[in-house]
């Protein structure tokens, strides 16, 4: 055991070498081709040597990262934005599924680069994460069969069983407003949606930018009543890289000021909302 | 243990769904097990090929699968039996373990010399009196030990009632847990099945000495 340990340090001392060794810092050797040149030490030089970018997303919320299964390919807002970051560092993307519940732990186990995953920002989680700027403003909503008409609001919810998924803040919203709804719990939106479906639940609750595809996509069922929380979506990234975090809030001004927001949105979100993109959450550059 | 101790009601409200959970689905398989071994053992031709298909059809399929398939198949949309995730998960187990009970119980009553039950006739016993004073209460010695853990094994399945919503113990760790971005439910969790499973275990392992010697 003593043996392996020596022998691993070794070989970590190897490695360190190597990447520390001259001509090997330099980011713009790595390859990747485009893309800002960074500190050899910093977070986004180390993601340049890997050649890619990790995001965590959702791969069942149409609009916001849903894997399209006929080209299998990850589409929606989320999805994009870290495209654009990826872009913007000169390296691939590659998506990783993350639901609700292990969006956190991803990031701290190192699986995962960044999560954009329509993950609210909220104190709780700052104390285990950092957020970039918030990206897009949600709001908690309901979704219930059309011909449902005994809930209108999140009082109504009291007494029928709420569908929602783990590890979520609608959870923690459903159990704080509507304290005599039952909960039941899946994994992730899409479970959740096909319950109701089912009969199994009255409603599914959680961000109105997420029921909007869940509404399209199973038929008869449909929004009520006005969103009763802030959600506001950041990206998650794990704590101690600072300059990541800067690096993205850049991009996201970036992405204010050039339109490319506004474009997103219009792209993902506008055809399910069917609302006018409004102005980005954050400041533009400059 | 600030994240448990914060949370123990909610916790033990979990615990005690597993409890209930596991006697339900004990009880139930005993039940479906003793019925289906006696049909396989004394119903003849078309009794013992329909307990065998029972048998081998919830045996071999994974007991996940057959959870998410009733949770559909009971709910409102279709047969609207059940939708709590806690019914189902009863009569899901019970099934399934009941397939593993029955096998149980089978080779129990044929592990019982067939002369004891001509002698017991030929000395006057009705049909009924054989099994009750000479089969069965032999036949129960030799299943105890593999009953006991029929019935570890079945505390462990109720964990998967969680994957269909059943707000059970692991499903309330993981709330928690998820809740608190903390480990120490879940490593209370697996300290609370524990809490179950090893006096099953020695209460297993005590009768099963007592009856070696009883032979």
């Amino acid at each position: 055991m003593r043996r392996l340990i020596a022998g691993l340090g070794a070989l970590a001392l190897a490695l360190g070498a190597c990447t520390a060794g001259p001509g090997a810092s330099s980011p713009a050797a790595s390859g990747a081709g485009g893309g800002a040149s960074f500190a050899a030490e910093s977070t986004m030089a180390k993601i340049q040597q890997k050649g890619k970018l990790v995001c965590g997303v959702k791969f069942d919320v149409i609009a916001f990262g849903f894997k399209n299964p006929t080209n299998n390919e990850v589409e929606g807002f989320d999805a994009d934005l870290c495209r654009e970051i990826a872009q913007k560092m000169g390296v691939q993307p590659e998506f990783v599924e993350t639901v609700s519940k292990n969006r956190i732990p991803f990031l701290q186990e190192d699986k995962v680069d960044i999560v954009i995953s329509t993950m609210t920002i909220n104190e709780e989680r700052k104390k285990e994460i950092d957020f970039s700027h918030e990206y897009y403003h949600a709001g908690q909503s309901i979704l219930t069969k059309s011909d449902n008409t005994a809930i209108q609001s999140v009082d109504d919810l009291n007494g029928t069983t709420v569908c929602t998924v783990e590890g979520s803040t609608s959870e923690k919203n459903i159990s704080e407003q509507a304290p005599d709804a039952e909960l039941l719990l899946f994994p992730s939106y899409s479970e959740a949606a096909q319950a109701l479906v089912d009969g199994r639940c009255e409603s599914v609750s959680t961000d109105d930018s997420i029921l909007f595809g869940l509404a399209s996509q199973f038929e008869g069922t449909e929004l009520r009543g006005e969103p009763f929380t802030d959600e506001p979506l950041g990206i998650g990234i794990k704590k101690g890289k600072d300059d990541l975090v800067q690096f993205v809030n850049g991009v996201l001004e970036e992405m204010a000021g050039n339109g490319r927001w506004k474009a997103l949105y219009e792209k993902h979100i506008k055809p399910y909302s069917g609302k006018e993109a409004p102005e980005p959450p954050f400041k533009a550059a400059g | 243990m600030d994240p448990i101790v914060a949370n123990l009601d909610f916790l033990i409200g979990g615990y005690a769904t597993t409890l209930k959970l596991s006697a339900g689905a004990m009880a139930l398989a005993l039940a479906i097990g003793v019925l289906v071994a006696s049909v396989r053992v004394w119903g003849g031709r078309i009794g013992s090929a329909a307990g065998g298909a029972y048998v081998e059809f919830f045996r071999n399929t994974p007991l996940l699968v057959q959870l998410f398939f009733y949770a559909v198949l009971f709910a409102p949309a279709n047969l609207g039996l059940s939708r709590d995730p806690v019914v189902v998960a009863l009569v899901g187990l019970s099934v399934y373990t009941g397939a593993y009970v029955t096998e149980v119980i089978r080779s129990g009553i044929l592990s019982v010399d067939q002369r004891q039950s001509e002698a017991a006739r030929s000395l006057g016993l009705s049909q009924v009196q054989t099994l009750r004073r000479v089969v069965l209460p032999q036949a129960f010695r030799t299943v105890i030990p593999p009953l006991g853990n029929l019935s570890i094994a079945l505390v462990k399945n109720t964990a998967v009632a969680s994957a269909i919503g059943a707000l059970e113990l692991l499903q309330a760790g993981s709330i928690v847990s998820s809740r608190t971005f903390r480990l120490e439910p879940l490593a209370g969790v697996v300290v609370a099945y524990l809490s179950i499973t090893i006096p099953l275990a020695i209460l297993t392992g005590h009768l099963e000495r007592r009856l070696r010697f009883a032979r």
